[in-house]
Protein backbone atom coordinates (compact mmCIF):
# COMPACT_ATOMS: atom_id res chain seq x y z
CA UNK A 1 0.00 0.00 0.00
CA UNK A 2 2.61 2.40 0.55
CA UNK A 3 3.99 1.90 -2.81
CA UNK A 4 0.86 4.49 -3.79
CA UNK A 5 1.97 6.94 -2.11
CA UNK A 6 4.09 9.30 -3.80
CA UNK A 7 4.95 13.23 -4.58
CA UNK A 8 3.07 12.38 -8.11
CA UNK A 9 0.01 11.52 -6.03
CA UNK A 10 -3.08 14.10 -6.50
CA UNK A 11 -2.69 16.32 -3.67
CA UNK A 12 -5.79 15.67 -2.42
CA UNK A 13 -5.27 12.11 -1.75
CA UNK A 14 -2.46 13.09 -0.38
CA UNK A 15 -3.81 15.43 1.91
CA UNK A 16 -6.24 12.76 3.06
CA UNK A 17 -4.22 10.46 4.09
CA UNK A 18 -2.01 12.60 6.15
CA UNK A 19 -4.71 14.23 7.86
CA UNK A 20 -3.41 17.54 7.34
CA UNK A 21 -5.01 20.26 9.44
CA UNK A 22 -6.17 22.56 6.73
CA UNK A 23 -3.95 25.54 6.36
CA UNK A 24 -1.23 22.81 5.84
CA UNK A 25 -1.36 22.32 2.26
CA UNK A 26 0.24 20.11 0.19
CA UNK A 27 1.73 21.49 -2.57
CA UNK A 28 3.74 20.38 -5.89
CA UNK A 29 3.52 24.37 -7.28
CA UNK A 30 6.36 25.97 -5.97
CA UNK A 31 6.80 29.40 -4.27
CA UNK A 32 9.43 30.57 -6.53
CA UNK A 33 8.87 34.24 -6.82
CA UNK A 34 8.70 35.71 -3.69
CA UNK A 35 12.19 34.59 -2.19
CA UNK A 36 14.37 33.95 -5.38
CA UNK A 37 14.41 38.04 -6.05
CA UNK A 38 16.77 38.54 -3.39
CA UNK A 39 18.40 35.09 -3.06
CA UNK A 40 21.81 33.96 -3.64
CA UNK A 41 20.56 30.33 -3.12
CA UNK A 42 20.55 27.36 -6.14
CA UNK A 43 17.56 25.32 -7.00
CA UNK A 44 18.16 21.75 -6.63
CA UNK A 45 16.47 19.43 -8.97
CA UNK A 46 16.38 15.43 -7.60
CA UNK A 47 15.19 13.00 -10.32
CA UNK A 48 14.86 9.04 -9.84
CA UNK A 49 17.28 8.90 -7.34
CA UNK A 50 17.87 5.32 -5.95
CA UNK A 51 20.68 4.50 -3.21
CA UNK A 52 21.46 0.82 -1.99
CA UNK A 53 23.99 -0.69 0.08
CA UNK A 54 24.30 -4.60 -0.73
CA UNK A 55 20.85 -5.77 -0.82
CA UNK A 56 19.50 -2.78 1.84
CA UNK A 57 17.57 -0.44 -0.77
CA UNK A 58 17.68 2.81 1.17
CA UNK A 59 16.25 5.28 -1.34
CA UNK A 60 13.94 3.73 -4.03
CA UNK A 61 13.25 6.84 -6.41
CA UNK A 62 13.58 10.48 -4.54
CA UNK A 63 11.97 13.10 -6.98
CA UNK A 64 11.88 16.60 -5.35
CA UNK A 65 12.38 20.13 -7.01
CA UNK A 66 13.64 23.05 -4.51
CA UNK A 67 13.60 26.06 -5.25
CA UNK A 68 16.69 28.29 -4.82
CA UNK A 69 16.55 29.70 -1.84
CA UNK A 70 13.96 27.24 0.52
CA UNK A 71 14.43 26.36 3.97
CA UNK A 72 13.41 22.36 3.31
CA UNK A 73 13.61 20.20 6.38
CA UNK A 74 13.71 16.06 6.23
CA UNK A 75 12.25 14.38 8.70
CA UNK A 76 11.60 10.72 8.99
CA UNK A 77 12.16 7.49 11.09
CA UNK A 78 15.41 6.74 11.89
CA UNK A 79 17.80 4.43 9.29
CA UNK A 80 14.87 5.78 6.58
CA UNK A 81 18.04 7.33 4.95
CA UNK A 82 17.37 11.00 5.81
CA UNK A 83 21.80 11.01 5.99
CA UNK A 84 22.38 9.31 2.86
CA UNK A 85 19.58 11.64 0.59
CA UNK A 86 21.83 14.62 2.27
CA UNK A 87 25.30 12.95 1.13
CA UNK A 88 24.35 12.05 -2.34
CA UNK A 89 23.12 15.79 -2.36
CA UNK A 90 26.27 17.09 -1.30
CA UNK A 91 27.84 14.68 -2.98
CA UNK A 92 30.01 12.48 -0.58
CA UNK A 93 28.54 9.19 -1.80
CA UNK A 94 27.60 7.55 -5.61
CA UNK A 95 24.35 7.68 -6.81
CA UNK A 96 23.38 4.30 -8.47
CA UNK A 97 20.51 5.84 -10.12
CA UNK A 98 19.11 8.90 -10.95
CA UNK A 99 20.13 12.74 -11.05
CA UNK A 100 20.65 15.77 -8.74
CA UNK A 101 21.11 18.94 -10.73
CA UNK A 102 21.74 22.20 -8.94
CA UNK A 103 20.71 24.28 -12.20
CA UNK A 104 24.11 25.43 -13.20
CA UNK A 105 27.82 25.01 -12.94
CA UNK A 106 28.85 24.69 -9.45
CA UNK A 107 32.28 25.34 -7.97
CA UNK A 108 32.87 23.11 -4.93
CA UNK A 109 32.67 26.13 -2.31
CA UNK A 110 28.95 26.41 -2.97
CA UNK A 111 27.64 23.66 -1.06
CA UNK A 112 28.21 22.62 2.38
CA UNK A 113 27.55 20.31 4.84
CA UNK A 114 27.25 20.79 8.82
CA UNK A 115 26.81 17.25 10.93
CA UNK A 116 25.90 16.83 13.90
CA UNK A 117 29.68 16.56 15.13
CA UNK A 118 31.23 19.98 14.71
CA UNK A 119 34.51 17.70 13.17
CA UNK A 120 36.87 20.96 14.36
CA UNK A 121 40.51 20.31 14.15
CA UNK A 122 41.23 20.03 17.98
CA UNK A 123 45.17 21.18 16.63
CA UNK A 124 43.45 24.38 14.78
CA UNK A 125 42.95 27.45 16.18
CA UNK A 126 39.14 28.22 16.36
CA UNK A 127 39.83 30.89 13.27
CA UNK A 128 42.59 28.28 11.17
CA UNK A 129 39.29 25.95 11.78
CA UNK A 130 37.09 28.52 9.92
CA UNK A 131 39.89 28.57 7.36
CA UNK A 132 39.36 25.68 6.16
CA UNK A 133 35.90 26.60 4.98
CA UNK A 134 37.39 28.70 2.70
CA UNK A 135 38.43 25.79 0.09
CA UNK A 136 40.43 26.56 -2.79
CA UNK A 137 40.48 30.33 -1.01
CA UNK A 138 42.61 29.55 2.17
CA UNK A 139 45.80 30.76 0.94
CA UNK A 140 44.62 34.00 -0.21
CA UNK A 141 45.35 37.62 1.43
CA UNK A 142 41.80 37.93 2.63
CA UNK A 143 41.27 34.33 4.37
CA UNK A 144 41.50 35.57 7.63
CA UNK A 145 39.25 38.76 7.09
CA UNK A 146 36.62 36.39 5.86
CA UNK A 147 37.32 34.27 8.28
CA UNK A 148 37.07 36.78 10.92
CA UNK A 149 33.90 38.12 9.57
CA UNK A 150 32.10 34.69 9.19
CA UNK A 151 33.09 33.97 13.68
CA UNK A 152 31.87 37.37 13.93
CA UNK A 153 28.49 36.38 12.05
CA UNK A 154 28.21 33.16 14.91
CA UNK A 155 29.15 35.59 17.51
CA UNK A 156 32.36 34.21 18.96
CA UNK A 157 34.45 36.57 16.83
CA UNK A 158 36.59 36.93 20.91
CA UNK A 159 37.23 32.47 20.79
CA UNK A 160 39.01 33.26 17.50
CA UNK A 161 42.49 31.98 19.33
CA UNK A 162 41.19 29.50 21.53
CA UNK A 163 41.61 25.95 21.15
CA UNK A 164 38.16 24.32 20.03
CA UNK A 165 39.11 21.87 23.15
CA UNK A 166 37.89 24.33 24.96
CA UNK A 167 34.83 25.51 24.05
CA UNK A 168 31.33 24.04 24.89
CA UNK A 169 29.77 22.00 22.28
CA UNK A 170 27.18 24.84 21.44
CA UNK A 171 30.22 26.59 20.15
CA UNK A 172 31.98 24.10 18.94
CA UNK A 173 28.45 23.99 16.74
CA UNK A 174 28.53 27.36 16.02
CA UNK A 175 32.50 27.53 14.92
CA UNK A 176 31.54 24.73 11.90
CA UNK A 177 28.74 26.77 11.09
CA UNK A 178 31.31 29.98 10.54
CA UNK A 179 33.20 27.41 8.79
CA UNK A 180 30.48 26.49 6.15
CA UNK A 181 29.26 29.61 5.66
CA UNK A 182 32.55 31.11 5.34
CA UNK A 183 32.79 30.55 1.71
CA UNK A 184 29.24 31.90 0.99
CA UNK A 185 28.03 28.78 0.16
CA UNK A 186 24.73 28.53 -2.30
CA UNK A 187 23.31 25.30 -0.68
CA UNK A 188 23.70 24.64 3.01
CA UNK A 189 22.91 20.92 3.66
CA UNK A 190 22.40 20.35 7.49
CA UNK A 191 22.91 16.60 9.08
CA UNK A 192 21.15 16.80 12.55
CA UNK A 193 23.10 19.65 13.31
CA UNK A 194 21.66 20.45 16.91
CA UNK A 195 21.31 17.21 18.07
CA UNK A 196 23.26 16.80 20.38
CA UNK A 197 22.76 20.08 21.84
CA UNK A 198 20.58 20.61 25.53
CA UNK A 199 17.04 22.11 24.70
CA UNK A 200 18.41 25.98 25.43
CA UNK A 201 21.40 26.29 23.80
CA UNK A 202 18.99 24.27 20.73
CA UNK A 203 16.61 27.19 20.27
CA UNK A 204 19.51 29.74 20.74
CA UNK A 205 21.21 28.02 17.65
CA UNK A 206 17.89 27.58 15.83
CA UNK A 207 17.28 31.52 15.84
CA UNK A 208 21.17 31.79 14.71
CA UNK A 209 20.50 29.39 11.66
CA UNK A 210 17.39 31.14 11.21
CA UNK A 211 19.42 34.48 10.89
CA UNK A 212 22.04 33.40 8.67
CA UNK A 213 19.78 31.72 6.31
CA UNK A 214 17.61 34.98 5.60
CA UNK A 215 20.39 37.22 5.68
CA UNK A 216 22.72 34.89 2.93
CA UNK A 217 20.11 33.62 1.18
CA UNK A 218 21.00 29.92 0.69
CA UNK A 219 19.12 27.35 0.17
CA UNK A 220 18.91 25.32 2.95
CA UNK A 221 18.14 21.48 3.84
CA UNK A 222 18.02 20.37 7.19
CA UNK A 223 17.73 16.37 8.46
CA UNK A 224 16.07 16.57 11.81
CA UNK A 225 14.69 14.33 14.35
CA UNK A 226 13.05 17.02 16.00
CA UNK A 227 9.55 18.19 14.30
CA UNK A 228 9.03 20.87 16.61
CA UNK A 229 12.77 22.15 15.19
CA UNK A 230 11.37 21.16 11.54
CA UNK A 231 8.00 23.28 11.89
CA UNK A 232 9.79 26.34 13.46
CA UNK A 233 12.22 26.47 10.96
CA UNK A 234 11.64 25.65 7.53
CA UNK A 235 9.76 26.55 4.69
CA UNK A 236 8.32 23.05 3.58
CA UNK A 237 8.77 20.00 5.93
CA UNK A 238 9.65 16.89 3.80
CA UNK A 239 8.39 13.29 5.29
CA UNK A 240 11.06 9.97 4.05
CA UNK A 241 9.30 6.94 4.36
CA UNK A 242 10.25 3.56 2.64
CA UNK A 243 12.67 5.35 0.62
CA UNK A 244 10.14 8.05 -0.87
CA UNK A 245 9.28 11.38 -0.17
CA UNK A 246 5.99 10.13 1.86
CA UNK A 247 4.36 13.81 2.16
CA UNK A 248 5.63 17.28 1.22
CA UNK A 249 4.26 20.03 3.42
CA UNK A 250 3.82 23.19 2.93
CA UNK A 251 4.69 25.62 6.40
CA UNK A 252 3.27 29.12 5.69
CA UNK A 253 3.57 30.64 8.63
CA UNK A 254 4.78 34.00 8.80
CA UNK A 255 8.23 34.91 9.93
CA UNK A 256 9.64 35.21 12.82
CA UNK A 257 7.19 32.20 14.11
CA UNK A 258 6.33 32.02 17.29
CA UNK A 259 7.31 29.01 18.86
CA UNK A 260 4.92 26.92 20.36
CA UNK A 261 2.15 29.40 18.59
CA UNK A 262 -1.23 27.26 17.73
CA UNK A 263 -0.85 26.93 14.39
CA UNK A 264 2.51 25.19 14.25
CA UNK A 265 1.43 23.02 17.03
CA UNK A 266 -1.40 21.24 14.65
CA UNK A 267 1.32 21.14 12.06
CA UNK A 268 3.49 19.49 14.23
CA UNK A 269 0.94 17.18 15.70
CA UNK A 270 -0.10 15.90 12.13
CA UNK A 271 3.77 15.42 11.09
CA UNK A 272 4.09 13.72 14.10
CA UNK A 273 1.21 11.21 13.89
CA UNK A 274 2.42 11.06 10.57
CA UNK A 275 5.53 9.66 11.22
CA UNK A 276 4.29 7.23 14.26
CA UNK A 277 2.19 5.49 11.58
CA UNK A 278 4.90 4.57 9.53
CA UNK A 279 6.66 3.83 12.42
CA UNK A 280 3.66 0.82 13.84
CA UNK A 281 3.49 -0.55 10.02
CA UNK A 282 7.05 -1.66 10.82
CA UNK B 1 52.04 6.10 27.61
CA UNK B 2 52.65 9.98 28.23
CA UNK B 3 49.30 10.77 27.38
CA UNK B 4 47.75 8.51 29.88
CA UNK B 5 49.79 9.08 32.76
CA UNK B 6 49.51 12.70 31.85
CA UNK B 7 45.89 12.64 32.28
CA UNK B 8 45.37 11.03 35.34
CA UNK B 9 47.29 13.68 37.17
CA UNK B 10 45.83 15.82 39.43
CA UNK B 11 46.88 19.45 37.67
CA UNK B 12 44.99 21.53 39.77
CA UNK B 13 46.74 20.80 43.08
CA UNK B 14 50.53 21.74 41.78
CA UNK B 15 52.01 24.76 42.77
CA UNK B 16 54.32 25.52 39.91
CA UNK B 17 57.38 26.92 41.75
CA UNK B 18 57.43 23.67 43.78
CA UNK B 19 56.53 21.94 40.59
CA UNK B 20 60.27 21.40 39.28
CA UNK B 21 61.83 20.86 42.71
CA UNK B 22 59.52 18.32 44.74
CA UNK B 23 60.55 15.42 41.63
CA UNK B 24 63.84 15.62 43.02
CA UNK B 25 63.23 15.13 46.89
CA UNK B 26 63.57 11.19 46.33
CA UNK B 27 66.14 10.77 44.58
CA UNK B 28 68.04 13.48 47.22
CA UNK B 29 66.80 11.65 49.87
CA UNK B 30 68.29 8.58 48.67
CA UNK B 31 71.46 9.40 47.91
CA UNK B 32 71.82 11.02 51.55
CA UNK B 33 70.47 7.67 53.41
CA UNK B 34 73.29 5.89 50.80
CA UNK B 35 76.16 8.52 51.79
CA UNK B 36 75.34 7.87 55.28
CA UNK B 37 74.90 4.28 55.03
CA UNK B 38 77.93 4.10 53.37
CA UNK B 39 80.30 6.71 55.80
CA UNK B 40 78.98 4.52 58.65
CA UNK B 41 80.49 1.28 57.22
CA UNK B 42 76.77 -0.24 57.16
CA UNK B 43 77.29 -1.06 53.37
CA UNK B 44 81.00 -2.14 52.61
CA UNK B 45 82.78 0.10 50.06
CA UNK B 46 83.75 -3.12 47.72
CA UNK B 47 79.71 -3.56 47.39
CA UNK B 48 78.94 0.15 47.22
CA UNK B 49 81.07 2.97 47.45
CA UNK B 50 79.88 6.16 48.79
CA UNK B 51 78.35 8.77 46.48
CA UNK B 52 81.07 11.03 47.46
CA UNK B 53 83.79 8.98 46.15
CA UNK B 54 81.90 8.32 42.80
CA UNK B 55 81.82 12.16 42.40
CA UNK B 56 85.52 11.79 43.26
CA UNK B 57 86.61 8.99 40.17
CA UNK B 58 83.87 10.68 38.26
CA UNK B 59 86.29 13.91 38.83
CA UNK B 60 89.40 12.24 37.93
CA UNK B 61 87.93 10.93 34.43
CA UNK B 62 86.68 14.50 33.71
CA UNK B 63 90.00 15.50 34.55
CA UNK B 64 92.15 13.27 32.72
CA UNK B 65 89.68 13.74 29.48
CA UNK B 66 88.28 9.83 29.42
CA UNK B 67 84.86 10.74 30.99
CA UNK B 68 83.94 13.43 28.19
CA UNK B 69 85.54 11.21 25.43
CA UNK B 70 83.25 8.13 26.42
CA UNK B 71 80.14 9.94 27.03
CA UNK B 72 80.59 11.84 23.35
CA UNK B 73 81.41 8.41 21.85
CA UNK B 74 77.96 6.64 23.69
CA UNK B 75 75.87 9.83 22.86
CA UNK B 76 76.92 9.74 19.34
CA UNK B 77 76.29 6.13 18.60
CA UNK B 78 72.78 6.88 20.50
CA UNK B 79 71.62 9.64 18.42
CA UNK B 80 72.99 8.36 14.97
CA UNK B 81 71.71 4.72 15.44
CA UNK B 82 67.81 6.92 16.89
CA UNK B 83 67.73 9.05 13.77
CA UNK B 84 68.59 6.28 11.16
CA UNK B 85 66.09 3.30 12.78
CA UNK B 86 63.39 6.27 13.83
CA UNK B 87 63.53 7.75 10.08
CA UNK B 88 63.05 4.22 8.24
CA UNK B 89 60.53 3.14 11.13
CA UNK B 90 58.86 6.52 10.65
CA UNK B 91 58.54 6.16 6.51
CA UNK B 92 57.47 2.73 6.75
CA UNK B 93 54.83 3.70 9.16
CA UNK B 94 53.63 6.93 7.24
CA UNK B 95 53.80 4.19 3.96
CA UNK B 96 51.81 1.60 5.41
CA UNK B 97 49.45 4.11 7.06
CA UNK B 98 49.00 5.97 4.09
CA UNK B 99 49.06 3.19 1.23
CA UNK B 100 46.95 -0.31 1.04
CA UNK B 101 49.56 -1.40 -0.99
CA UNK B 102 52.07 -0.54 0.96
CA UNK B 103 50.91 -2.26 3.84
CA UNK B 104 50.39 -5.44 2.43
CA UNK B 105 53.43 -5.91 0.49
CA UNK B 106 55.88 -4.73 4.22
CA UNK B 107 53.65 -4.96 7.11
CA UNK B 108 53.76 -8.67 7.58
CA UNK B 109 56.92 -9.27 6.98
CA UNK B 110 58.04 -6.73 9.29
CA UNK B 111 55.48 -7.92 12.03
CA UNK B 112 57.32 -11.43 11.87
CA UNK B 113 60.95 -9.39 11.83
CA UNK B 114 59.50 -7.75 15.02
CA UNK B 115 59.16 -11.28 16.86
CA UNK B 116 63.22 -11.30 16.94
CA UNK B 117 64.35 -9.87 19.94
CA UNK B 118 66.50 -7.39 18.74
CA UNK B 119 69.45 -8.46 21.37
CA UNK B 120 69.78 -12.00 20.31
CA UNK B 121 71.42 -10.88 16.82
CA UNK B 122 74.19 -9.93 18.49
CA UNK B 123 76.56 -12.36 18.08
CA UNK B 124 75.55 -12.77 14.27
CA UNK B 125 76.20 -9.06 14.12
CA UNK B 126 79.39 -9.27 15.81
CA UNK B 127 80.14 -12.03 13.50
CA UNK B 128 78.67 -9.57 10.00
CA UNK B 129 80.44 -6.37 11.66
CA UNK B 130 83.20 -7.24 14.17
CA UNK B 131 83.02 -4.73 17.39
CA UNK B 132 82.65 -1.67 15.07
CA UNK B 133 80.78 1.45 14.91
CA UNK B 134 77.77 -0.14 12.64
CA UNK B 135 77.27 -2.79 14.62
CA UNK B 136 76.68 -0.53 17.62
CA UNK B 137 74.52 1.70 15.09
CA UNK B 138 72.78 -1.46 13.47
CA UNK B 139 71.47 -2.62 16.70
CA UNK B 140 70.05 0.74 18.26
CA UNK B 141 68.70 1.61 14.45
CA UNK B 142 67.31 -1.83 14.93
CA UNK B 143 65.75 -1.24 18.70
CA UNK B 144 64.48 1.98 18.06
CA UNK B 145 62.79 1.03 14.61
CA UNK B 146 59.83 -1.41 15.65
CA UNK B 147 58.49 1.35 18.18
CA UNK B 148 58.22 4.42 16.07
CA UNK B 149 56.77 1.76 13.13
CA UNK B 150 54.10 0.79 15.17
CA UNK B 151 52.90 4.00 16.59
CA UNK B 152 53.36 6.04 13.59
CA UNK B 153 51.45 3.52 11.75
CA UNK B 154 48.79 3.42 14.35
CA UNK B 155 48.49 7.26 14.95
CA UNK B 156 47.83 7.13 11.01
CA UNK B 157 45.44 4.59 11.33
CA UNK B 158 43.06 5.82 13.81
CA UNK B 159 43.21 9.38 12.69
CA UNK B 160 39.67 10.34 12.77
CA UNK B 161 37.82 9.40 9.84
CA UNK B 162 35.16 12.30 10.20
CA UNK B 163 38.14 14.60 10.22
CA UNK B 164 39.57 13.02 7.05
CA UNK B 165 36.05 13.34 4.86
CA UNK B 166 35.74 16.93 6.24
CA UNK B 167 39.13 17.70 5.12
CA UNK B 168 37.98 15.95 1.81
CA UNK B 169 34.69 18.01 1.96
CA UNK B 170 36.31 21.57 2.03
CA UNK B 171 38.48 20.72 -0.38
CA UNK B 172 41.91 19.69 0.46
CA UNK B 173 44.39 18.19 -1.52
CA UNK B 174 46.43 15.16 -0.54
CA UNK B 175 49.38 16.83 0.88
CA UNK B 176 47.21 19.47 2.82
CA UNK B 177 44.78 16.77 3.62
CA UNK B 178 48.36 15.42 5.57
CA UNK B 179 49.82 18.32 6.92
CA UNK B 180 47.10 19.66 7.83
CA UNK B 181 44.80 16.57 9.18
CA UNK B 182 46.52 13.00 9.24
CA UNK B 183 50.11 14.56 10.38
CA UNK B 184 48.35 16.30 13.25
CA UNK B 185 46.41 13.69 13.82
CA UNK B 186 48.64 11.10 14.24
CA UNK B 187 51.66 13.22 15.87
CA UNK B 188 50.11 12.01 19.72
CA UNK B 189 50.85 7.79 18.73
CA UNK B 190 53.95 9.30 17.44
CA UNK B 191 55.47 10.81 20.46
CA UNK B 192 54.26 8.03 22.75
CA UNK B 193 56.10 5.96 20.00
CA UNK B 194 59.37 8.25 20.02
CA UNK B 195 59.65 7.51 24.30
CA UNK B 196 59.50 3.55 23.88
CA UNK B 197 62.01 4.00 21.46
CA UNK B 198 64.23 6.41 23.61
CA UNK B 199 64.10 3.60 26.53
CA UNK B 200 65.33 0.78 24.20
CA UNK B 201 67.99 3.21 22.60
CA UNK B 202 69.52 3.27 25.73
CA UNK B 203 68.89 -0.33 26.53
CA UNK B 204 70.55 -1.42 23.73
CA UNK B 205 73.79 0.50 23.49
CA UNK B 206 74.69 -0.35 27.34
CA UNK B 207 74.63 -4.37 26.24
CA UNK B 208 76.07 -3.57 22.58
CA UNK B 209 79.00 -1.66 24.61
CA UNK B 210 79.59 -4.11 27.34
CA UNK B 211 79.87 -6.79 25.32
CA UNK B 212 81.29 -5.53 21.77
CA UNK B 213 83.22 -2.04 22.03
CA UNK B 214 86.61 -0.55 22.48
CA UNK B 215 85.18 2.82 23.89
CA UNK B 216 81.80 4.45 25.46
CA UNK B 217 80.06 4.53 28.68
CA UNK B 218 79.35 0.67 28.70
CA UNK B 219 83.25 -0.47 27.59
CA UNK B 220 84.27 2.14 30.17
CA UNK B 221 82.13 0.05 32.90
CA UNK B 222 83.76 -3.21 31.94
CA UNK B 223 87.15 -1.71 32.01
CA UNK B 224 86.52 -0.71 35.38
CA UNK B 225 84.99 -4.10 36.16
CA UNK B 226 88.41 -5.74 35.40
CA UNK B 227 90.31 -3.40 37.57
CA UNK B 228 88.20 -4.02 40.79
CA UNK B 229 87.02 0.13 40.08
CA UNK B 230 83.77 -0.29 41.82
CA UNK B 231 83.14 3.50 41.86
CA UNK B 232 83.68 3.71 37.97
CA UNK B 233 81.60 1.27 37.53
CA UNK B 234 78.29 2.61 39.42
CA UNK B 235 79.17 6.32 37.73
CA UNK B 236 78.34 4.37 34.64
CA UNK B 237 75.37 3.20 35.52
CA UNK B 238 74.53 6.99 37.14
CA UNK B 239 75.56 8.55 33.95
CA UNK B 240 73.21 6.35 31.85
CA UNK B 241 70.43 7.09 33.86
CA UNK B 242 71.37 10.63 33.81
CA UNK B 243 71.10 10.20 29.63
CA UNK B 244 67.57 8.21 29.85
CA UNK B 245 66.58 10.82 31.91
CA UNK B 246 67.81 13.56 29.87
CA UNK B 247 66.54 12.13 26.33
CA UNK B 248 63.06 11.37 27.54
CA UNK B 249 62.87 15.23 28.91
CA UNK B 250 64.01 16.54 25.42
CA UNK B 251 60.83 14.29 24.27
CA UNK B 252 58.48 15.89 26.61
CA UNK B 253 59.59 19.74 26.08
CA UNK B 254 59.38 18.85 21.95
CA UNK B 255 56.23 16.69 22.71
CA UNK B 256 54.73 20.13 25.28
CA UNK B 257 55.74 22.15 22.54
CA UNK B 258 53.57 20.60 19.52
CA UNK B 259 50.50 18.91 21.50
CA UNK B 260 49.59 22.15 23.08
CA UNK B 261 46.29 21.70 21.52
CA UNK B 262 45.74 18.09 23.46
CA UNK B 263 43.55 18.87 26.40
CA UNK B 264 46.09 16.63 27.91
CA UNK B 265 48.94 19.41 27.71
CA UNK B 266 47.13 22.60 28.72
CA UNK B 267 47.16 24.24 31.85
CA UNK B 268 44.28 24.54 33.92
N1 LIG C 1 27.96 3.32 4.40
C1 LIG C 1 26.93 2.48 4.57
N2 LIG C 1 27.08 1.17 4.34
C2 LIG C 1 26.05 0.32 4.51
N3 LIG C 1 24.83 0.68 4.89
C3 LIG C 1 24.61 1.98 5.14
C4 LIG C 1 25.65 2.94 5.00
N4 LIG C 1 25.16 4.16 5.31
C5 LIG C 1 23.87 3.94 5.64
N5 LIG C 1 23.54 2.65 5.54
C6 LIG C 1 22.22 2.09 5.80
O1 LIG C 1 21.29 2.88 5.14
C7 LIG C 1 20.13 3.06 5.92
C8 LIG C 1 19.83 4.52 6.05
O2 LIG C 1 20.86 5.15 6.80
P1 LIG C 1 20.86 6.68 7.11
O3 LIG C 1 22.09 6.96 7.87
O4 LIG C 1 20.64 7.42 5.85
O5 LIG C 1 19.59 6.83 8.04
P2 LIG C 1 19.01 8.11 8.75
O6 LIG C 1 17.66 8.36 8.22
O7 LIG C 1 19.97 9.22 8.65
O8 LIG C 1 18.91 7.63 10.24
P3 LIG C 1 19.12 8.46 11.58
O9 LIG C 1 17.91 9.28 11.75
O10 LIG C 1 19.20 7.39 12.63
O11 LIG C 1 20.37 9.24 11.43
C9 LIG C 1 20.39 2.36 7.23
O12 LIG C 1 19.71 1.12 7.19
C10 LIG C 1 21.86 2.14 7.25
O13 LIG C 1 22.15 0.94 7.89
MG1 LIG D 1 21.32 10.22 10.02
Amino acid sequence: MQTALRTSLPETELASRAGFAPHARVVREERQGERQARSSGLPLSIRGLRKSFGSNEVLRGIDLHIPAGQFVAIVGKSGCGKSTLLRLIAGLDKIDAGSISFGQNTQPEDIRVMFQEPRLLPWARVLSNVEVGLGRDRASGDAHTRAEKALTEVGLADKRDQWPSVLSGGQKQRVALARALVSRPRVLAFDEPLGALDALTRISMQRLLERVWRDQGFTAILVTHDVAEAVALADRVLVIDEGRIAHDVTINAARPRERGSAELASLEGSILSNLLSAEDRT
Amino acid sequence: MSLIDSISLPRRLRLPRVDGLIQWIVPLTIIAIWQVASVTGFVPSRVLPAPSDVLLAGWKLLVSGELVRNIWVSFWRASIGFLIGGSIGFAFGLANGLSQLSAKLTDTTLQMVRNVPHLALIPLVILWFGIDESAKLFLVALGVFFPIYLNTLHGIRTVDPQLIEMGRIYGMTDGELFHRVIFPGALPSIFVGIRFALGIMWLTLIVAETIAASSGLGYMAMQAREFMLIDVVVLSILIYALLGKLADSASRVLERATLSWHPAFQKR
